[in-house]
């Protein structure tokens, strides 16, 4: 009996467990997500300040998040710090752990971007009726940066959910880590099972991804027609 | 004779290399209006914005209200409550709505009760005919009218001191009247006020005495009908001599 390929994906409990393994990489965007970008605020605000060691080492933090290739990071952090520091996390929270350090990063050169294309005539405004420096920066510098911040950072998200396909490298049970496992365990029955789960993996990551990035070119467009 | 407002001892500023203003000396009577004058590029902003510290200086002393001013940042926060400024670009915040950008000091810096603030932000808006306005956003007002609502903006702190650097310069001819006229409400009310201005009708009407800086120095500061009649310095006869009235 000649088998439809498409079966292996609903054979026993194969589509549940896809899915399980599309929650963990949304979680662990989600969760990394939200740290990075509300540590990003922070470090991208402290960016702005004249502070010459401040803004060099946060610089220097940026640029190693940015040189150092997502994977080597990931494998610094699962298998090579646990040795050295004796300190032993899950696979799960150490992809957190360097996703929020990556999202900060890059998020902090999004927000000091924004930041400092405010005018400087608001940020003197601000001064002149007696606002202090935190108060500038969340009374009138942020409000008006992060219409600014906005379809950079969704762009960031869209990088962030995407990446997430490399986390079977450090033994995340994710989607991608999932479907491979199930390709191998129906490889005698479903000989081309690879192009179904694989296929249905590009769907989920398409379903996911598009409309966050439609969205950013949508933002883009009229913030280029406003100015 | 009473107690000077503001007292400016040999202000020196400059830019890096630049000397942009020499030995300035100054003294602002409580209640008076002072108006200053000179060409463009000599310092009129500058010497303004060391008033309010948005410029540092390299020496010189402020004296406010009989107290000596140490100029660091947080004199400075403290100090602008008491000196307010409006500039020649309307800025007001264009997050907020025209209630929330006059209520944002009283509220935020001077920790006022919202009721209190409300009723005087209200009140003030109705001095400057904008009483409707209160829930628009900048966007929706024309110049003029920021511009009356940027005053506001620094009167509802209940300043003692008021600096307008050109604040009708950047105005449509037909916006700029309203803004005087409130202007001449605060100079009837005895605000103390420093004004930089190019309408040389109005310098002559509201002056109690005239400012006149040429390249970074003051050249005359004389009561104001002294100098309109009858300028002590030739620069200030040439300057007077090239301005419309
Ligand atoms: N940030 C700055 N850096 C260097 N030089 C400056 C800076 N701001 C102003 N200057 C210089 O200082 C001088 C005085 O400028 P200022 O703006 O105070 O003049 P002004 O009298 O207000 O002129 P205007 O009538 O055109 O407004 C000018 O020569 C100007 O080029
Ligand atoms: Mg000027």
């Amino acid at each position: 009996m000649a088998h439809s390929g498409i079966n292996i994906l609903f054979a026993g409990q194969n589509f549940t467990r896809l899915l399980g393994g599309l929650w963990v990489s949304a979680k662990i965007s989600i969760v990394s997500l939200v740290i990075g970008i509300l540590l990003g605020l922070l470090l991208g605000a402290l960016r702005t300040l004249k502070n010459p060691v401040l803004r060099t080492i946060l610089r220097l933090y940026l640029e190693f998040f940015r040189i150092v290739p997502t994977v080597v990071l990931l494998f610094l952090f699962y298998y090579i710090l646990p040795k050295n520091f004796n300190v032993n996390l899950s696979a799960q929270i150490v992809a957190m752990l360097v996703f929020a350090l990556w999202v900060a990063a890059e998020m902090s050169d999004i927000v000091r971007g924004a930041l400092i294309s405010v005018p400087r005539h608001q940020k003197e405004a601000g001064m002149a009726i007696g606002l202090n420096g935190p108060q500038l920066y969340r009374y009138v510098l942020l409000p008006q940066a992060v219409g600014l911040m906005i379809p950079a950072t969704i762009n960031l998200m869209t990088r962030v959910i995407k990446t997430t396909s490399l986390l079977l490298l450090i033994s995340v049970m994710d989607v991608v880590n999932i479907g491979q496992q199930i390709i191998e365990a129906n490889r005698q029955v479903y000989p081309n099972g690879a192009f179904w789960v694989y296929g249905l993996i590009f769907i989920l990551y398409f379903l996911l991804c598009y409309p966050l990035s439609a969205w950013a070119r949508h933002l883009e467009r009229r913030q280029n027609n406003n100015a | 004779m009473a107690t000077p407002l503001l007292q400016v001892e040999h202000l020196e500023k400059s830019y890096g290399d630049v000397h942009i203003l020499h030995d300035i000396n100054l003294t602002i009577a409580t209640g008076s209006v002072t108006v200053l004058l000179g060409p463009s590029g000599s310092g009129k902003s500058t010497l303004i914005r060391c008033l309010n510290g948005l410029e540092d200086f390299q020496s010189g002393q402020l004296t406010f209200s009989g107290q000596p001013v140490t100029p660091n940042a947080k004199t400075w926060q403290q100090l602008r409550q008491k000196i307010g400024m409006v500039f020649q670009s309307y800025d007001l915040f264009p997050n907020l709505t025209v209630l929330d950008n006059i209520l944002l000091g009283p509220l935020k810096v001077q920790h006022r009760s919202k009721a209190e603030a409300q009723e005087q932000a209200v009140k003030l808006l109705k001095e400057v005919g904008l009483a409707d306005y209160q829930d628009a956003y900048p966007r929706q007002l024309s110049g003029g009218q920021k511009q009356r609502i940027a005053i506001v903006r620094a009167l509802a702190l209940n300043p003692e001191f008021m600096l307008f650097d050109e604040v009708t310069a950047s105005l449509d001819p037909e916006m700029v009247r309203g803004v005087l006229e409130v202007l001449r409400n605060l100079a009837q009310q005895k605000m103390t006020m420093l004004v930089v201005t190019h309408e040389m009708n109005f310098a002559r009407e509201i002056a109690d005495q005239v400012v006149f800086l040429e390249e970074g120095h003051i050249l005359e500061q004389t009561p104001g009908q002294q100098f309109f009649a009858n300028p002590q310095t030739e620069r200030a006869q040439i300057f007077l001599n090239s301005m419309d009235f």
